[in-house]
């Protein structure tokens, strides 16, 4: 079944209170070279038939991103 | 005065909302999110508590469930809303207040009581209160950091949104420390901290809070 696969990010503006915890536990382990960690929402859905692109990026825009403060990424298949 | 609570999954201050009508003198009514159905109320209060278990985002799921798309209607034609805590994410992302909540800048639930102070005192929601008035509530949230885009939130500053902002310390990092906003028309108010909380002095650290309901009777009673 094909699998489409979308990520959240946060948009670069807003601050990202739990990338920066990470970063933090990095430079603690002595990972001194990582400067930014933005954390995200990784999706995957699977649909019947042909992807229909429009649909799918109305609902990565309309539900599993909030577009106020978050940028959203739809990766079809590639077959 | 009928005012309807909604009660979704996870809700947990619905019960002390209607409470909160009741004290102010009006008549709660239990609505339930999966219905169509808004049983004739003249307001909605939306409670706190973790709808959905915060999943996807706080509010998200709710914002879309059955009874909010007739909420949406409805705002769009002057019903008054308010929305506590979970509440007001729930009316950030149905797209009915401007911004977003999220996570506390501190990443830890802060409970506490909370002073505000009173910006906007001609909304549907707040004209029992004098502009500038301080008032003590109880804040309690993780995800309760009020944010949006420096092109939006000047545009929200600009436009007078903020309802109430924090003072005496900001709980969560909210941005211009703003604890609440408020749609175009006053009509539609959301905050983060709990007015319902703060309604008896047996259980609350005030009875500030009371005004959010008996200014929602006046509205209702002149219109």
């Amino acid at each position: 079944m094909p699998q489409v696969v979308v990520d959240v990010v946060l948009k670069p503006e807003i601050s990202d209170p739990q990338g920066q915890a990470v970063l933090g536990a990095l430079g603690r382990l002595g990972h001194i070279g990582v400067t930014s960690v933005r954390q995200g929402k990784h999706f995957v859905l699977e649909v019947d038939g042909t992807p229909n692109e429009a649909e799918l990026q109305q609902i990565a825009e309309t539900l599993l991103a909030n577009p106020v403060i978050e940028d959203v990424e739809l990766h079809l298949p590639t077959d | 005065m009928r005012i309807g609570v909604i009660t979704f999954p996870g809700s947990l201050d619905d019960v002390d909302a209607a409470r909160a009508v009741r004290l102010a003198g009006g008549e709660a009514v239990a609505l339930w999110h999966g219905d169509h159905d808004l049983r004739g109320v003249d307001a909605v209060v939306l409670p706190g508590g973790f709808s959905y278990g915060d999943y996807l985002r706080a509010g998200a799921i709710a914002a879309r469930s059955p009874l909010m798309q007739d909420v949406v209607a409805a705002a769009g034609t002057g019903l008054p809303v308010l929305g506590i805590c979970n509440g007001f994410q729930v009316l950030c992302e149905a797209g009915l207040l401007p911004g977003a909540l999220h996570r506390n800048a501190h990443l830890h639930f802060r409970n506490r009581d909370q002073q505000l102070r009173v910006e906007r005192a001609d909304t549907t929601w707040t004209s029992s209160y004098e502009g500038g008035q301080v008032i003590t509530v109880p804040v309690k949230n993780g995800e309760g950091r009020y944010v949006a885009a420096p092109a939006d939130l000047e545009r929200i500053e600009g436009e007078g949104r903020v309802a109430v902002r924090y003072v005496g310390g900001n709980p969560n990092g909210s941005l211009n420390d703003i604890a609440g906003v408020t749609s175009e028309n006053g009509r539609i108010v959301g905050l983060m901290p709990h007015p319902e909380h703060a309604v008896e002095a047996l259980t609350g650290p005030s009875t500030d809070g009371l005004g959010f309901f008996t200014s929602v009777l006046t509205a209702v009673v002149a219109a």
